[in-house]
């Protein structure tokens, strides 16, 4: 079945959360060298918890729907809940099959995500 | 002419794949059964090892490996087969030369040249050697076209190396090589050239005495031949003067436990037990080449790359980029579309049973010099029809509805 399913595709074209935010608690930047795939990502926290979260992506609907759909459901989640996530649940929150070449899209969001937590 | 319905029945890969249409030939070629066959006849009725045994098979094996060695020399025109030595690839031929000539030749504030359209296997090799030397790695640039400029702006009395791809893995651009040696030896008469001819070899009759190179290398594996064997040819007079490669058995003469000496080339540079099989099979895939004819299949392929070209410019007008020149060109093509990552273009492309390359193809410095981060890439070799490209255009007109 195609990877390119209606959700996903959703995402891609409509993504949620997408924009700058102005005066974010933390803010970061991945990227993805070899295909060229790059995320920044904005979060502000109230307490320990995400309050708000938004993104910026260049790049394939793979890793623009996965930082999409991962900013919807970081919200209000707390620091420790976030950094327990892990490959198996960006592939899941996706729903799709993916290759080995292709997971690396998919896990660019949660790299940020990450990255926001430290 | 070729005749493609009957090649395709050679290649068993489109019975188990009778759907599959494959435009990745410049990554690797396809196999036919009588190279796959070759490998499987070593293994089952003489899987000796080469050159030590005195006995029936042995000799069998080593023959058979010697007259791929002949094969190959003669398929490049080369007067000696000692001249070629086998390596495990392309990339391996190259390291070969920059550990043990580059190494030596090489002092600080040389230069050593190479060109913006190389793949990384001759240019990483190259910008290492120039960093831990000390010394200059110069870069010959493309025009517009996705030529190489003059490289007498580029190459100097003081390079040293000129280490030049034959054709492009991504412009498909036939560089005019034995035009651009001739430039180098008259600037430098000292200058070492070596051709990356991987793209090349499979393709176009290239012939290393009329090209007058040092040095010129390829695989295997993408001539229709198997997976980790490579080829490097290089003037006999040079690799009598260059140091071992690697070191251990089958390279030496004598040992003792203060010192060694080492056989000639090739043997020198053929240290451990090689892919025997694989270099006997290698044979195969070069009488099947010639019984085509590199004639034909270059004629084949240029039919392909004009059609393809002219219909894939047609149908997207302004949302192609095709990158590359529109002559001297060879059956590959690199483009992007409609602003969709390669990566999706290929991936919907693969639900057709469309394989194409998408990203860099190992050439960063010159998807930088294009100023993308990545293309899509189809490529033609002889079993690939007009048809192939009829269903790469439907198939990328749909990738457009989707996600464009």
């Amino acid at each position: 079945m195609s990877i390119y399913q209606e959700r996903i595709l959703d995402h891609y074209k409509y993504p949620r959360n997408q924009g700058e935010i102005e005066k974010p608690d933390k803010k970061t930047a991945v990227h993805n060298p070899l295909c060229g795939d790059s995320i920044k990502m904005y979060a502000v926290f109230e307490k320990n918890k995400i309050k708000k979260i938004s993104f910026i992506a260049s790049g394939c609907v793979i890793s623009k729907a996965s930082a999409s759909l991962l900013s919807e459901y970081a919200v209000k989640k707390s620091k420790e809940q976030l950094r327990k996530l892990d490959k198996a649940f960006i592939i899941n929150m996706l729903g799709i099959e993916l290759g080995p070449n292709r997971v690396k899209c998919a896990l660019l969001a949660l790299e940020a995500l990450q990255k926001l937590l430290i | 002419m070729i005749n493609v319905t009957k090649i395709k029945k050679d290649f068993p890969i489109f019975t188990f794949n009778p759907e599959l249409i494959y435009l990745d030939s410049t990554a690797t070629s396809l196999k036919p059964q009588l190279v796959i066959d070759k490998l499987n006849t070593y293994y089952q009725e003489y899987s000796a090892n080469i050159y030590r045994g005195i006995y029936d098979i042995s000799e069998k094996a080593t023959e058979e490996f010697e007259k791929t060695r002949e094969a190959v020399a003669s398929f490049i025109h080369s007067y000696l087969s000692d001249e070629i030595i086998f390596t495990r690839n392309t990339t391996e031929s190259i390291n070969l030369i920059m550990y043990t000539l580059g190494d030596k030749i090489i002092s600080k504030n040389d230069e050593i040249a190479v060109s913006i359209m190389e793949h990384h296997s001759n240019f990483v090799p190259w910008q290492v050697l120039a960093q831990r030397k000390s010394a200059t790695l110069s870069i010959i640039d493309i025009d517009n076209n996705g030529q190489l400029v003059d490289i007498s702006k580029t190459v100097t009395k003081k390079t040293k190396i000129l280490s030049l791809t034959y054709i492009s893995n991504v412009l498909g651009t036939i560089n005019p090589i034995k035009k651009i040696i001739q430039q180098a030896k008259q600037i430098n008469p000292e200058i070492i050239v070596i051709i990356d001819a991987a793209q090349a070899v499979p393709h176009i009759k290239v012939d290393v005495q009329d090209l007058n190179c040092d040095f010129l290398v390829f695989s295997s594996h993408k001539m229709l031949g198997p997976t980790g064997v490579g080829v490097l040819w290089g003037r006999k007079e040079l690799l009598e003067h260059m140091n071992p490669f690697l070191y251990g058995g089958e390279m030496i003469e004598t040992v003792s436990t203060k010192q060694t000496t080492y056989k000639t080339t090739p043997q020198k540079f053929e240290a451990g037990t090689p892919h025997i099989a694989g270099i006997i099979a290698l044979r195969e895939a070069i009488e099947y080449i010639n019984a085509i004819g590199l004639k034909h299949i270059y004629l084949h392929e240029q039919t392909l790359v004009n059609y393809a070209i002219h219909f894939l410019e047609d149908s997207f007008k302004k949302k192609i980029q095709i990158f590359g020149p529109r002559e001297m060109r060879s059956g590959i093509i690199s483009f992007t579309l409609d602003k969709i990552h390669p990566h999706d273009i290929a991936q919907l492309l693969n639900d057709d049973h469309i394989a194409v390359r998408a990203g860099n193809h190992c050439a960063m410095p010159l998807h930088t010099r294009l100023h993308i981060t990545a293309s899509i890439r189809a490529s033609f070799y002889l079993y690939n029809t007009t048809h192939d490209i009829d269903m790469l255009v439907k198939s990328l007109h749909k990738a457009i509805k989707i996600i464009g």
